[in-house]
Protein backbone atom coordinates (compact mmCIF):
# COMPACT_ATOMS: atom_id res chain seq x y z
CA UNK A 1 0.00 0.00 0.00
CA UNK A 2 0.92 3.60 -0.87
CA UNK A 3 0.30 6.83 1.40
CA UNK A 4 1.51 9.57 1.09
CA UNK A 5 2.54 11.51 4.14
CA UNK A 6 1.72 15.05 3.76
CA UNK A 7 3.28 16.77 6.91
CA UNK A 8 2.56 20.16 5.00
CA UNK A 9 -1.19 19.42 5.91
CA UNK A 10 -0.14 19.96 9.60
CA UNK A 11 1.79 22.83 9.20
CA UNK A 12 -1.11 25.11 7.58
CA UNK A 13 -2.04 25.16 11.03
CA UNK A 14 1.10 26.48 12.94
CA UNK A 15 -0.96 29.62 14.14
CA UNK A 16 -3.01 26.41 16.19
CA UNK A 17 -0.10 24.65 17.22
CA UNK A 18 1.88 27.98 18.38
CA UNK A 19 -1.37 28.90 20.61
CA UNK A 20 -1.51 25.39 22.27
CA UNK A 21 1.85 25.28 23.07
CA UNK A 22 1.82 28.37 24.61
CA UNK A 23 -1.41 27.53 26.40
CA UNK A 24 0.39 24.17 27.23
CA UNK A 25 3.49 26.53 28.49
CA UNK A 26 1.38 28.52 30.37
CA UNK A 27 -0.48 26.06 32.48
CA UNK A 28 2.83 24.15 33.32
CA UNK A 29 4.13 27.81 34.17
CA UNK A 30 1.60 28.69 37.04
CA UNK A 31 1.21 24.74 37.56
CA UNK A 32 4.86 25.09 38.56
CA UNK A 33 4.68 28.00 40.39
CA UNK A 34 1.92 27.33 42.52
CA UNK A 35 2.48 23.89 42.54
CA UNK A 36 5.88 24.26 44.42
CA UNK A 37 4.79 26.61 47.20
CA UNK A 38 2.06 24.29 48.41
CA UNK A 39 4.52 21.35 48.10
CA UNK A 40 7.29 23.94 50.07
CA UNK A 41 3.97 24.22 52.66
CA UNK A 42 3.22 21.06 52.85
CA UNK A 43 7.41 19.64 53.46
CA UNK A 44 8.07 22.26 56.00
CA UNK A 45 4.42 20.73 57.77
CA UNK A 46 5.59 16.85 57.32
CA UNK A 47 9.20 17.37 58.01
CA UNK A 48 8.85 19.44 61.15
CA UNK A 49 5.57 18.09 62.28
CA UNK A 50 3.58 20.84 62.36
CA UNK A 51 0.18 19.67 63.74
CA UNK A 52 -2.49 19.57 62.13
CA UNK A 53 -1.04 20.70 59.11
CA UNK A 54 1.84 17.42 59.31
CA UNK A 55 -1.78 14.93 59.28
CA UNK A 56 -3.34 16.89 56.56
CA UNK A 57 -0.76 16.79 54.34
CA UNK A 58 -0.08 13.11 54.97
CA UNK A 59 -3.80 12.22 54.12
CA UNK A 60 -3.30 14.46 50.86
CA UNK A 61 0.09 13.53 49.38
CA UNK A 62 -1.61 9.87 49.91
CA UNK A 63 -4.60 10.21 47.98
CA UNK A 64 -3.20 12.28 44.99
CA UNK A 65 0.01 10.20 44.51
CA UNK A 66 -1.93 6.91 44.80
CA UNK A 67 -4.87 8.15 41.83
CA UNK A 68 -4.61 9.26 38.56
CA UNK A 69 -4.70 13.08 37.21
CA UNK A 70 -7.18 12.55 34.68
CA UNK A 71 -9.33 11.22 37.67
CA UNK A 72 -8.26 14.07 39.52
CA UNK A 73 -8.95 16.14 36.42
CA UNK A 74 -12.53 14.92 36.11
CA UNK A 75 -13.33 15.14 39.60
CA UNK A 76 -12.64 18.70 39.97
CA UNK A 77 -14.04 20.29 36.72
CA UNK A 78 -17.62 17.21 36.50
CA UNK A 79 -17.70 16.24 40.09
CA UNK A 80 -17.22 19.44 42.04
CA UNK A 81 -19.77 21.71 40.72
CA UNK A 82 -22.14 19.56 41.86
CA UNK A 83 -21.24 20.81 45.53
CA UNK A 84 -21.74 24.32 43.84
CA UNK A 85 -18.20 25.12 42.77
CA UNK A 86 -18.73 26.40 39.37
CA UNK A 87 -15.42 26.47 37.14
CA UNK A 88 -13.89 26.92 33.90
CA UNK A 89 -12.28 24.46 32.11
CA UNK A 90 -8.81 26.81 32.98
CA UNK A 91 -9.38 27.31 36.31
CA UNK A 92 -9.92 23.28 36.83
CA UNK A 93 -6.79 22.56 34.78
CA UNK A 94 -4.59 24.68 36.38
CA UNK A 95 -6.52 23.65 40.04
CA UNK A 96 -5.48 20.10 39.29
CA UNK A 97 -2.28 20.91 38.21
CA UNK A 98 -1.19 22.36 41.22
CA UNK A 99 -3.23 19.96 43.13
CA UNK A 100 -1.17 17.32 41.35
CA UNK A 101 2.24 18.88 41.39
CA UNK A 102 1.78 20.17 45.39
CA UNK A 103 1.63 16.42 46.56
CA UNK A 104 4.94 15.15 44.56
CA UNK A 105 6.71 18.18 45.68
CA UNK A 106 5.53 17.58 49.69
CA UNK A 107 7.61 14.15 49.00
CA UNK A 108 10.53 15.42 47.39
CA UNK A 109 11.03 19.10 49.81
CA UNK A 110 11.07 17.16 52.69
CA UNK A 111 13.40 14.60 51.82
CA UNK A 112 15.63 18.09 51.02
CA UNK A 113 14.29 19.40 54.17
CA UNK A 114 14.98 16.21 56.68
CA UNK A 115 18.46 15.99 55.04
CA UNK A 116 19.41 19.28 57.06
CA UNK A 117 21.99 18.35 59.42
CA UNK A 118 20.99 19.51 62.74
CA UNK A 119 24.12 21.76 63.74
CA UNK A 120 23.22 23.88 60.86
CA UNK A 121 19.20 24.60 62.84
CA UNK A 122 21.30 24.79 66.18
CA UNK A 123 23.52 27.46 64.81
CA UNK A 124 20.78 29.37 63.43
CA UNK A 125 18.97 29.21 66.96
CA UNK A 126 22.72 30.69 68.72
CA UNK A 127 21.99 33.49 66.56
CA UNK A 128 18.58 34.07 68.02
CA UNK A 129 17.41 33.26 64.44
CA UNK A 130 13.31 33.38 64.78
CA UNK A 131 11.80 29.82 63.68
CA UNK A 132 10.81 31.86 60.26
CA UNK A 133 13.98 33.14 59.79
CA UNK A 134 15.54 29.90 59.88
CA UNK A 135 13.39 28.20 57.76
CA UNK A 136 13.47 30.35 54.93
CA UNK A 137 17.44 31.48 55.27
CA UNK A 138 18.98 27.95 56.59
CA UNK A 139 16.75 25.59 55.62
CA UNK A 140 15.17 25.83 52.27
CA UNK A 141 17.86 26.95 49.87
CA UNK A 142 20.19 24.32 50.40
CA UNK A 143 16.90 21.59 50.71
CA UNK A 144 15.45 22.79 47.55
CA UNK A 145 19.36 23.13 45.95
CA UNK A 146 19.41 19.05 47.02
CA UNK A 147 16.28 17.94 45.83
CA UNK A 148 16.70 20.34 42.16
CA UNK A 149 17.33 17.41 39.54
CA UNK A 150 13.81 15.86 41.03
CA UNK A 151 11.77 18.73 41.26
CA UNK A 152 13.12 19.27 37.37
CA UNK A 153 11.72 15.96 36.42
CA UNK A 154 8.18 16.30 38.24
CA UNK A 155 7.72 19.52 36.19
CA UNK A 156 8.35 17.46 33.23
CA UNK A 157 6.39 14.92 33.99
CA UNK A 158 3.42 17.46 34.98
CA UNK A 159 4.10 19.14 31.85
CA UNK A 160 3.58 16.00 29.64
CA UNK A 161 0.42 14.78 31.55
CA UNK A 162 -1.41 18.40 31.13
CA UNK A 163 -1.78 17.24 28.01
CA UNK A 164 -4.95 15.44 29.27
CA UNK A 165 -6.55 18.68 30.04
CA UNK A 166 -7.54 18.32 26.60
CA UNK A 167 -10.44 15.90 27.86
CA UNK A 168 -12.41 19.03 29.87
CA UNK A 169 -11.76 21.15 26.29
CA UNK A 170 -8.89 23.14 28.17
CA UNK A 171 -7.52 24.52 24.77
CA UNK A 172 -3.68 23.21 25.11
CA UNK A 173 -1.64 21.62 22.61
CA UNK A 174 -3.32 17.98 22.80
CA UNK A 175 -6.45 19.84 22.32
CA UNK A 176 -5.04 21.90 18.98
CA UNK A 177 -3.83 18.07 17.76
CA UNK A 178 -7.28 16.61 18.32
CA UNK A 179 -8.68 19.86 16.36
CA UNK A 180 -6.10 19.86 13.60
CA UNK A 181 -6.66 16.06 12.64
CA UNK A 182 -10.52 16.51 12.89
CA UNK A 183 -10.17 19.21 9.93
CA UNK A 184 -7.45 17.93 7.86
CA UNK A 185 -8.08 13.86 8.59
CA UNK A 186 -4.35 13.46 8.49
CA UNK A 187 -4.24 11.71 12.20
CA UNK A 188 -0.76 10.21 12.13
CA UNK A 189 1.43 13.58 11.04
CA UNK A 190 -0.88 16.17 13.74
CA UNK A 191 -0.01 13.39 16.33
CA UNK A 192 3.59 12.68 14.85
CA UNK A 193 4.24 16.62 14.58
CA UNK A 194 2.86 17.19 18.34
CA UNK A 195 4.70 14.61 19.69
CA UNK A 196 7.74 15.89 18.52
CA UNK A 197 6.80 19.62 20.05
CA UNK A 198 6.25 17.59 22.94
CA UNK A 199 9.75 16.33 23.01
CA UNK A 200 11.26 19.44 22.35
CA UNK A 201 9.18 21.23 25.03
CA UNK A 202 10.32 18.78 27.91
CA UNK A 203 14.35 19.28 26.91
CA UNK A 204 13.71 23.40 26.84
CA UNK A 205 11.60 22.92 29.86
CA UNK A 206 14.13 20.91 31.79
CA UNK A 207 16.87 23.33 30.74
CA UNK A 208 15.12 26.20 31.41
CA UNK A 209 14.42 24.70 35.28
CA UNK A 210 18.51 23.57 35.52
CA UNK A 211 19.18 27.40 34.44
CA UNK A 212 16.78 28.83 36.97
CA UNK A 213 18.38 26.54 39.47
CA UNK A 214 21.47 27.77 39.19
CA UNK A 215 20.32 31.02 39.33
CA UNK A 216 18.04 31.09 42.49
CA UNK A 217 19.72 28.47 44.53
CA UNK A 218 23.83 28.28 43.47
CA UNK A 219 26.09 26.18 42.24
CA UNK A 220 24.81 23.66 44.58
CA UNK A 221 22.60 22.34 42.26
CA UNK A 222 23.78 20.70 39.27
CA UNK B 1 -33.26 11.04 41.41
CA UNK B 2 -32.12 8.97 38.40
CA UNK B 3 -33.41 5.28 38.68
CA UNK B 4 -29.77 3.78 38.21
CA UNK B 5 -29.06 2.55 42.17
CA UNK B 6 -25.70 3.22 43.56
CA UNK B 7 -25.45 -1.05 43.60
CA UNK B 8 -25.20 -0.55 40.05
CA UNK B 9 -23.31 2.61 39.57
CA UNK B 10 -20.66 0.04 42.01
CA UNK B 11 -21.05 -3.07 39.80
CA UNK B 12 -20.71 -1.61 36.81
CA UNK B 13 -16.86 0.34 38.33
CA UNK B 14 -15.94 -3.22 39.63
CA UNK B 15 -16.66 -4.51 36.04
CA UNK B 16 -14.36 -1.66 34.46
CA UNK B 17 -11.74 -1.98 37.09
CA UNK B 18 -11.17 -5.71 36.64
CA UNK B 19 -9.81 -4.10 33.09
CA UNK B 20 -8.03 -1.75 34.50
CA UNK B 21 -6.39 -4.14 36.62
CA UNK B 22 -5.91 -6.95 33.70
CA UNK B 23 -4.45 -4.14 31.08
CA UNK B 24 -1.98 -3.27 34.51
CA UNK B 25 -1.03 -6.84 34.62
CA UNK B 26 -0.61 -6.96 31.01
CA UNK B 27 1.46 -4.25 30.44
CA UNK B 28 4.07 -5.04 33.52
CA UNK B 29 4.80 -8.32 32.53
CA UNK B 30 5.29 -7.54 28.53
CA UNK B 31 6.47 -4.17 29.68
CA UNK B 32 8.83 -5.73 32.22
CA UNK B 33 10.21 -8.38 30.01
CA UNK B 34 10.64 -5.90 26.97
CA UNK B 35 12.17 -3.52 29.65
CA UNK B 36 14.85 -6.32 30.56
CA UNK B 37 15.46 -6.06 26.50
CA UNK B 38 15.80 -2.41 27.23
CA UNK B 39 17.95 -2.66 30.10
CA UNK B 40 20.90 -5.22 28.53
CA UNK B 41 20.91 -3.24 25.01
CA UNK B 42 21.42 -0.03 27.24
CA UNK B 43 24.28 -1.74 29.51
CA UNK B 44 25.82 -3.35 26.18
CA UNK B 45 29.69 -2.91 25.73
CA UNK B 46 28.50 -2.16 21.56
CA UNK B 47 27.91 1.57 21.50
CA UNK B 48 25.31 1.34 18.77
CA UNK B 49 22.38 -0.90 21.02
CA UNK B 50 23.54 1.43 23.84
CA UNK B 51 22.37 4.65 21.96
CA UNK B 52 19.33 3.25 20.42
CA UNK B 53 18.23 2.16 24.10
CA UNK B 54 18.66 5.59 25.11
CA UNK B 55 16.90 7.36 22.29
CA UNK B 56 14.11 4.86 22.85
CA UNK B 57 13.92 5.68 26.77
CA UNK B 58 14.11 9.56 26.57
CA UNK B 59 11.36 9.31 23.50
CA UNK B 60 9.29 7.28 25.81
CA UNK B 61 10.06 9.67 28.34
CA UNK B 62 9.84 13.04 27.26
CA UNK B 63 6.29 12.95 25.13
CA UNK B 64 2.78 12.02 26.92
CA UNK B 65 1.42 8.96 27.07
CA UNK B 66 -1.31 10.12 25.16
CA UNK B 67 0.55 11.01 21.81
CA UNK B 68 2.11 7.74 22.17
CA UNK B 69 -0.90 5.91 22.58
CA UNK B 70 -2.59 8.23 19.49
CA UNK B 71 0.70 7.42 17.17
CA UNK B 72 -0.03 3.89 17.78
CA UNK B 73 -3.91 3.78 17.39
CA UNK B 74 -3.45 6.03 14.60
CA UNK B 75 -0.37 4.73 13.07
CA UNK B 76 -1.57 1.51 12.89
CA UNK B 77 -3.96 2.23 10.75
CA UNK B 78 -1.77 3.81 8.12
CA UNK B 79 0.05 0.19 7.49
CA UNK B 80 -3.22 -1.18 7.34
CA UNK B 81 -4.17 -3.11 10.57
CA UNK B 82 -6.84 -1.94 12.09
CA UNK B 83 -6.40 -2.37 15.67
CA UNK B 84 -8.93 -2.39 18.55
CA UNK B 85 -8.76 0.12 21.62
CA UNK B 86 -7.36 -2.65 23.76
CA UNK B 87 -4.51 -3.82 21.67
CA UNK B 88 -3.05 -0.15 21.07
CA UNK B 89 -4.06 0.87 25.16
CA UNK B 90 -2.32 -2.39 25.76
CA UNK B 91 0.92 -2.10 23.28
CA UNK B 92 1.56 1.47 24.37
CA UNK B 93 1.54 1.03 27.94
CA UNK B 94 4.22 -2.31 27.50
CA UNK B 95 6.54 0.63 25.61
CA UNK B 96 6.31 3.14 28.04
CA UNK B 97 6.28 0.36 30.94
CA UNK B 98 9.93 -0.48 29.46
CA UNK B 99 11.62 2.12 28.92
CA UNK B 100 10.76 3.38 32.35
CA UNK B 101 11.87 0.04 33.84
CA UNK B 102 15.02 -0.31 31.55
CA UNK B 103 16.27 2.97 33.15
CA UNK B 104 15.01 1.93 36.50
CA UNK B 105 17.13 -0.67 36.25
CA UNK B 106 20.08 0.34 34.80
CA UNK B 107 20.49 2.42 37.63
CA UNK B 108 20.32 -0.79 39.63
CA UNK B 109 23.21 -2.44 37.99
CA UNK B 110 24.95 0.91 37.91
CA UNK B 111 24.62 1.20 41.52
CA UNK B 112 26.39 -1.91 42.06
CA UNK B 113 30.65 -1.16 43.01
CA UNK B 114 33.30 -1.16 40.21
CA UNK B 115 35.23 -3.62 42.38
CA UNK B 116 32.44 -6.52 41.93
CA UNK B 117 32.91 -6.64 38.01
CA UNK B 118 37.01 -6.11 38.83
CA UNK B 119 36.45 -9.50 41.40
CA UNK B 120 34.20 -11.26 39.17
CA UNK B 121 36.66 -10.54 36.12
CA UNK B 122 39.93 -11.55 37.72
CA UNK B 123 38.04 -14.81 38.65
CA UNK B 124 37.81 -15.13 34.39
CA UNK B 125 34.17 -15.26 34.37
CA UNK B 126 33.21 -13.79 31.19
CA UNK B 127 30.78 -10.88 30.70
CA UNK B 128 27.89 -13.25 30.99
CA UNK B 129 28.79 -15.06 33.48
CA UNK B 130 29.52 -11.60 35.87
CA UNK B 131 26.23 -10.58 34.89
CA UNK B 132 24.56 -13.79 35.70
CA UNK B 133 26.05 -14.66 39.02
CA UNK B 134 27.56 -11.50 40.59
CA UNK B 135 25.92 -8.32 39.15
CA UNK B 136 22.39 -9.22 38.57
CA UNK B 137 21.60 -11.22 41.78
CA UNK B 138 22.91 -7.92 43.87
CA UNK B 139 21.01 -5.20 41.39
CA UNK B 140 17.53 -7.54 41.84
CA UNK B 141 18.15 -6.62 45.50
CA UNK B 142 17.90 -3.47 45.18
CA UNK B 143 15.64 -3.04 42.32
CA UNK B 144 12.50 -4.43 43.84
CA UNK B 145 11.54 -1.19 45.47
CA UNK B 146 11.67 0.87 42.91
CA UNK B 147 9.91 -1.42 40.68
CA UNK B 148 6.44 -2.11 42.91
CA UNK B 149 6.76 1.78 43.02
CA UNK B 150 6.90 1.99 39.16
CA UNK B 151 4.08 -0.44 38.82
CA UNK B 152 1.73 2.24 40.51
CA UNK B 153 2.96 4.38 37.64
CA UNK B 154 1.32 1.72 35.46
CA UNK B 155 -1.95 1.87 37.22
CA UNK B 156 -2.45 5.45 36.99
CA UNK B 157 -1.26 5.03 33.28
CA UNK B 158 -3.97 3.07 32.14
CA UNK B 159 -6.27 6.06 32.96
CA UNK B 160 -5.34 7.43 29.81
CA UNK B 161 -6.10 4.76 27.50
CA UNK B 162 -10.04 5.70 28.24
CA UNK B 163 -9.62 8.40 25.84
CA UNK B 164 -8.46 6.23 22.89
CA UNK B 165 -11.66 4.30 23.85
CA UNK B 166 -10.68 1.26 25.78
CA UNK B 167 -13.37 0.44 28.24
CA UNK B 168 -11.82 0.43 31.77
CA UNK B 169 -12.22 2.30 35.12
CA UNK B 170 -12.11 5.88 34.35
CA UNK B 171 -14.33 5.31 30.68
CA UNK B 172 -16.66 2.99 33.07
CA UNK B 173 -17.07 6.13 35.39
CA UNK B 174 -17.31 9.07 32.66
CA UNK B 175 -20.32 6.95 30.83
CA UNK B 176 -22.12 6.70 34.58
CA UNK B 177 -21.78 10.15 35.10
CA UNK B 178 -23.40 11.03 31.81
CA UNK B 179 -26.03 8.50 32.84
CA UNK B 180 -26.75 9.33 36.29
CA UNK B 181 -25.78 12.73 36.84
CA UNK B 182 -23.74 12.17 39.81
CA UNK B 183 -20.87 13.27 38.43
CA UNK B 184 -19.11 13.98 42.24
CA UNK B 185 -20.80 10.39 43.40
CA UNK B 186 -19.03 8.56 40.06
CA UNK B 187 -15.41 9.75 39.71
CA UNK B 188 -15.16 9.91 43.65
CA UNK B 189 -15.67 6.09 43.50
CA UNK B 190 -13.47 5.64 40.87
CA UNK B 191 -10.54 7.20 42.55
CA UNK B 192 -11.47 5.01 45.49
CA UNK B 193 -11.00 2.53 43.22
CA UNK B 194 -7.27 3.17 41.82
CA UNK B 195 -6.61 4.15 45.82
CA UNK B 196 -7.37 0.59 46.24
CA UNK B 197 -5.59 -0.52 43.61
CA UNK B 198 -2.42 2.04 43.89
CA UNK B 199 -1.93 2.38 47.82
CA UNK B 200 -1.30 -1.27 48.62
CA UNK B 201 1.87 -1.00 46.58
CA UNK B 202 2.74 2.11 47.75
CA UNK B 203 2.78 0.94 50.81
CA UNK B 204 4.71 -1.99 50.00
CA UNK B 205 7.19 -0.40 48.16
CA UNK B 206 8.19 1.96 51.13
CA UNK B 207 8.39 -1.16 53.34
CA UNK B 208 10.93 -2.64 51.08
CA UNK B 209 13.30 0.27 50.27
CA UNK B 210 12.73 1.04 54.13
CA UNK B 211 14.02 -2.53 54.71
CA UNK B 212 17.02 -2.14 52.07
CA UNK B 213 18.41 0.99 53.88
CA UNK B 214 17.97 -0.81 56.87
CA UNK B 215 19.96 -3.24 56.02
CA UNK B 216 22.79 -1.23 54.81
CA UNK B 217 22.88 0.47 57.68
CA UNK B 218 24.84 -1.77 59.41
Amino acid sequence: MAYAFDFSAVLEYREALLAGTGRTLMLTGIGAVAGLVLGTAGAVSRAWRLAPFDRIFAVYVELIRNTPFLVQLFFIFFGLPSLGVQMDEWQAAILAVVINLGAYSTEIIRAGIEATPRGQIEAAQSLAMTRRQIFFHVVLPPALAKVWPAICSQVVIVMLGTSVCSQIAAEELTFAANFIQSRNFRAFETYFVVTAMYFLLAVGVRQVLALTGQRLLGRRSK
Amino acid sequence: MSDIELSDIVRNLLGGAAWTLGLSLTAFVLGGLAGLAVLFARIARNPLPRRLAQAYIEVFQGTPLLMQLFIIFFGSSLIGLEIPPWLAAALGLTLFTSAYLGEIWRGCVEAIPKGQWEASASLAMSHVEQMRHVILPQALRIAIAPTVGFSVQVVKGTAVTSIIGFVELTKTGSMLANATFQPFLVFGLVALGYFALCYPLSAYSRMLERKIHGSRAH
